[in-house]
């Protein structure tokens, strides 16, 4: 009885962090329409500052009761002006372009940051101190209650109250709530709008730093901080409805509880319990318990780039068939390192054409790709382990396996667009990452499967690197194959107009739902032929790492080419490598170059070096 | 005080005004007039800079508007009351006019929620309302009032007559001689002849893009002829 | 004859606002009908309902007998409505030939082929239908950079390519320069009329209504106020009201 109603608290403290991070989130994509994925970092940085304000320097002398309150707010305050500086100096050029940089262009900031939080704060978890005044525990009906606890339970609502003041009460809210609903009849009564979304970044973000400040007491301070929180965000905002504050709550509420209950009864898979909520409610309610449909306000996408016309013999004789000749003829003369090393390229040029696939002719986005690619790595481990499946068993299983998996989220997926779709790839594929993750009995947890090797024939490096080349190849080629037959003429259709897809007899939902699921098989098989080369699988293959990977790869190649994958893949696989033997700080030099990507080369590399296409 | 040069725009790829050049005086009333599709909307969103002119001039008081953000074109003076009206629906009738609310120009009186109301009886008593929730009529003069809030001194409606009953015409027709006998500015877009002929002193006709016909507006309503090539069925 | 299109009692509110009240038509098969009614007169909505775009609230839409109220567009299609938009609407970064083709492949159900390249399939029909409109010379050419009016043009092809028994236009002159007005809306009648095909269309330019409708509808605020031929309609004195304003004067 007193484990229930403790776990029952404690869903509802966590309710309330869970309920500012998202009510931040919402507000932010209310006005500026951008879902900011360094919502999570800027939470991670409310809890780091917090920890040194209340460690080091004058308040933490000063000490006491002002000491850790006054290191709360700075904290949030000092937070809330990142956010700001954030927007002016970063997003406020991307307004224009199209959804998928500016979601890029956040997701950059995610990876800044977290290298210099790294490299500010150091790799060791911090503990912060207790509050002041809220120590210990109260009894209430014979149960003993943490008083911390009660007094996070009353800053959910104590914070819905204030912001319901701000909205109604003041100016600045009156304006925020009209550019919601219409942001050019805002500006058409003389409002800049510059000020309005600095102003709303500013406060967004101090109110995920105000919930990163006061996780201090709850919880160590860890690098993983910023990805668990968005994560559950993203689920909360999807649940109760992108821009709606109650629905926010009571989404928290429901996350909350339903986190704090799952432990219970299902310790190991509360995330699966998760995923179960969130669909039953997009089935049910498609915008969310409270929200409503997004009124179109995004600018227009581009229009999509022409297919180049198929290879012809010339090409075929020039290009391919010499590339053929050094693949197949060179690697007998190269040591094992750079046959591991093109082991990769193959694998990574087979994932990233697969999410191409998905983000080119299907016009649809993944954020998270690595869910399918870590589905046929798994599915081919735990064939090798639990059932003693050979090789060949395994690689020809792991794309129906990825395939499925592909198929079920993908039913989910491939009914929104933009935001929505972004947000819910990611939120299942690291659903996907925490069943790895936490199923320890069977996926072995954070030790990962070993011992997934090739059949004898195939274990010394060279043979391997042949198998890859085959697999690879072909996948590639049958996906190459599919964009131009009947089925990618028709992708292709419900991406440039939906409307007039629908008017000729075209199912777009079909259409793209069997599309992401065939580039999901595709992904898989990569996954495995990855695996089989390492000998391993581990939950970080379907970690969001992974998925920004393939996103980058693709976009560093340009979404409307059929050989960005391939230059793309090559490009990113290669700096990596490079950059990993050079220096620690690579995800801040990778957050740097695709801000660089997203500001300077929106049409990637394939793209920059293309012919300018000829207008009539 | 408004100078329009050689207007052109495009939605998209369809061309929709072709080069047009109108003017609007101080004090003065003038009326866009045309059938669907004529180009009198468009018109109005690239003056006010909803839409970018592709090329051409809009010279209000001296000062180039042509290129410039809606909102700096508002704060110059420019007060636009869109056709679909675009009120606020989840904002009430107070907080739809604390929106529009901007300083007014020295020497100039400004306006007041009370004094609005005094122009729009009806809408004293919606005030805590919610814009979503009121009818035809009252969301059109909440929306005049809206941007009257800004005390621009050049006023842009946008067919405000459309699809609105008699009676509620006759209302709004009533404002605007009231707001004209203030001093204000009107430029407006009109299909219901009637309407214009109450308020208008002078009209320029448009056709698929075209400037056709400028005169003032008693002439207009005069001419027959004109009245059936244009405007007519 | 049995009527191709059917309405009856077609309803419409959206919000506090009866967009579409009670409107109730036929259509014949081989006939040219025009819809026409100032803005706001709820000519959209109800050109949505007939092609399924919209729900109705209440009343039906019969093709050729048929109740197909409330069935999503494609389903319509399938049932031999072809289509043109307001805003032209084809697939911007396929070649035009493609955009035939692929109607085309939607037409005999081909789409769900993965292997074969969609070029080796109906490219000789897909020209034929090119010919038709007069545009087999560009046939080559990316959609996305074509001149306005050859949009059109190719949105009537690709309407063609399904063999419709009635073609819905919305607008169809809508963005042309006036000179060409005539001579489009000449051209796309007259491939419908050398094909039996009946013809709903919306439109603003009288000329164009006058020179190529059979009948007339009039819509005002939701309702269907006026129909008959284009001579009787242009005389009826509530049509003159409509378009020429009232309760003032």
């Amino acid at each position: 009885m007193e484990a229930l109603a403790l776990q029952a608290l404690n869903g509802l403290a966590s309710a309330s962090s869970l309920f500012l991070v998202s009510a931040g989130l919402t507000i932010i994509f209310g006005v500026s329409r951008i879902v900011n994925f360094a919502h999570g970092s800027f939470y991670m940085l409310g809890a780091y500052l917090a920890w040194t304000l209340t460690s080091q320097g004058p308040l933490a002398e000063w000490g006491g009761f002002w000491g850790f309150w006054g290191a709360v707010l700075l904290a949030a305050l000092a937070v809330g002006v990142i956010g700001a500086a954030a927007e002016v100096l970063v997003l406020r050029r991307v307004y224009q372009a199209p959804e998928l940089f500016q979601l890029l262009a956040t997701f950059a900031l995610v990876l800044v940051v977290q290298d210099l939080a790294l490299l500010l704060w150091g790799a060791e978890d911090k503990f912060g101190p207790r509050a002041p005044l809220l120590r210990g525990a109260v009894e209430i009906l014979g149960l003993r209650f943490p008083r911390y606890e009660l007094f996070m339970i009353v800053v959910g609502p104590v914070v819905l109250g204030l912001l319901w003041l701000l909205l109604h009460r003041t100016r600045f809210g009156i304006l925020l709530r009209a550019a919601t609903q219409d942001r050019e009849m805002v500006a058409a009564l003389g409002v800049d709008q510059r000020r309005l979304f600095t102003g709303v970044f500013f406060l967004g973000a101090a109110l995920a730093g105000l919930a990163g400040a006061l996780q201090l007491p709850r919880e160590a301070v860890t690098l993983h901080m910023d990805m668990a929180i968005i994560v559950e965000a993203f689920v909360v905002v999807v649940v109760g409805g992108l821009g709606s504050l109650p629905g926010a709550f009571l989404a928290a509420l429901l996350i909350g509880e339903l986190h704090a209950f799952g432990i219970l009864a299902f310790p190991r898979i509360t995330l699966v319990l998760v995923f179960l909520v969130m669909a039953a409610v997009l089935v049910l309610r498609p915008y969310g318990l409270l929200g409503r449909r997004p009124s179109g306000l995004q600018p227009a996408a581009p229009m999509a780039a022409p297919l180049p016309p198929p290879s012809g013999r010339r090409q075929r004789v020039l290009v391919t068939l010499p590339a053929a000749v050094v693949l197949l003829l060179l690697p007998p003369f190269l040591g094992d390192y750079a046959r591991i090393l093109l082991t990769d390229f193959a694998v990574f040029i087979l994932f990233a054409a697969s999410l191409h696939f998905i983000m080119g002719p299907g016009g649809m986005a993944s954020f998270g790709h690595a869910a399918y690619f870590g589905a046929g790595a798994y599915a081919a481990a735990l064939l090798t382990r639990h059932m003693g499946a050979p090789m060949e068993v395994g690689l020809a299983l792991a794309p129906f396996a990825a395939g499925l998996v592909g198929l079920l989220f993908g039913w989910l997926c491939v009914r929104f667009s933009g935001v929505y779709a972004a947000m819910l790839t990611l939120a299942l594929a690291q659903i996907a990452w925490s069943i790895a993750f936490q199923w320890v009995e069977v996926t072995g947890g954070d030790n990962g499967i070993l011992g997934v090797w090739p059949s004898d024939w195939a274990r010394d490096r060279l043979s391997f690197w042949y198998l890859a080349l085959l697999l690879c190849s072909l996948g590639t080629w049958l996906l190459r194959r599919a964009i131009r037959a009947p089925f990618g003429l028709a992708l292709r259709a419900q991406r440039d107009s939906p409307l007039r897809a629908e008017a000729v007899g075209l199912d777009g939902f079909r259409l793209r739902w069997l599309g992401f699921a065939l580039a999901a098989a595709m992904a898989g098989l990569a996954g495995a032929v990855f695996a089989y080369g390492k000998g391993s699988v581990f939950p970080s293959f379907l970690g969001i790492p992974r998925s920004v990977d393939a996103l980058v790869m693709v976009l560093l190649g340009g979404v409307q080419t059929l050989s960005g994958p391939i230059l793309g893949a090559v490009a990113y696989i290669g700096l990596q490598d490079q950059l990993a033997r050079v220096t620690d700080l690579w995800r801040l030099l990778l957050g740097l170059v695709i801000l660089a990507l997203v500001l300077f080369f929106p049409r990637g590399l394939a793209g920059a070096i293309a012919r300018p296409e000829p207008r009539a | 005080m408004l100078e329009v040069a050689q207007l052109h725009a495009h939605y998209g790829r369809a061309h929709i005004l072709h080069g047009l050049s109108f003017h609007v005086g101080e004090g003065e009333v003038v009326c866009l007039l045309g059938r669907n599709g004529a180009g009198k909307s468009t018109s109005l969103k690239a003056v006010m800079g909803l839409l970018r002119p592709s090329t051409g001039r809009v010279r209000f008081r001296g000062q180039e508007l042509a290129g410039k953000p809606p909102h700096a074109i508002a704060r110059s003076g420019l007060g636009y009351v869109p056709e679909e009206r675009r009120i606020f629906a989840e904002l009430t009738v107070l907080e739809n006019l604390e929106v529009g609310r901007r300083p007014a120009a020295p020497g100039l009186r400004p306006w007041t929620v009370e004094r609005l109301f005094e122009l729009f009886p009806s809408l004293a008593a919606l005030r805590h309302r919610p814009g979503g929730r009121m009818s035809g009529g009252e969301q059109q003069m909440l929306t005049i009032a809206r941007t009257l809030m800004g005390n621009p001194s050049l006023l842009l409606l946008d067919e405000p007559s459309e699809g609105l009953a008699p009676v509620v015409v006759e209302r709004i027709a009533a404002t605007l001689q009231a707001l004209k006998a203030e001093g204000l500015s009107i430029l407006l877009s009109e299909q219901n002849l009637a309407f214009a002929g109450a308020v208008a002193d002078r009209a320029y006709i448009l056709e698929t893009g075209h400037i056709r016909h400028e005169g003032p507006m008693r002439e207009i309503m005069a001419d027959t002829g004109l009245r059936a090539r244009y405007l007519s069925v | 004859m049995r009527p191709v299109l059917e309405a009856a009692g077609l309803t419409k509110r959206w919000g506090g606002i009866q967009a579409v009240d009670g409107v109730s038509f036929a259509l014949a098969p081989g006939e040219i009908l025009a819809l026409i009614g100032p803005n706001g007169a709820g000519k959209s909505t109800c050109f949505n309902m007939l092609n399924g775009q919209i729900r109705p609230d209440g009343g039906r839409v019969l093709l050729r007998g048929q109740d197909v109220t409330g069935l999503p567009p494609r389903r319509i299609w399938r049932l031999g409505v072809g289509r043109t938009f307001q805003v032209t609407a084809t697939f911007a970064s396929m070649s035009v030939l493609d955009n035939v083709r692929l109607v085309l492949l939607s037409h005999h159900r081909r789409l769900f082929r993965f292997w074969r390249p969609a070029s080796d399939l109906f490219g000789q029909e897909a020209l034929a239908l090119l010919e038709r409109v007069g545009m087999a010379g560009q046939a080559g050419r990316i959609s996305g950079i074509l001149a306005y009016g050859d949009l059109k043009r190719l949105e009537l092809a690709m309407a063609l390519a399904h063999a419709p028994s009635l073609l819905l236009m919305d607008e169809p002159t809508a963005g042309m320069a006036p000179a060409d007005r005539l001579e489009m809306m000449a051209q796309m009648v007259g491939v419908a009329r050398r094909s039996g095909i009946a013809v709903l269309f919306t439109e603003h330019d009288m000329d164009v209504v006058f020179a190529h409708a059979d009948r007339l509808l009039v819509l005002d605020r939701g309702r269907l106020i006026a129909e008959g031929p284009p001579e009787a309609v242009r005389r009826d004195p509530l049509v003159r009201d409509v378009y020429l304003g009232q309760g003032l004067g």
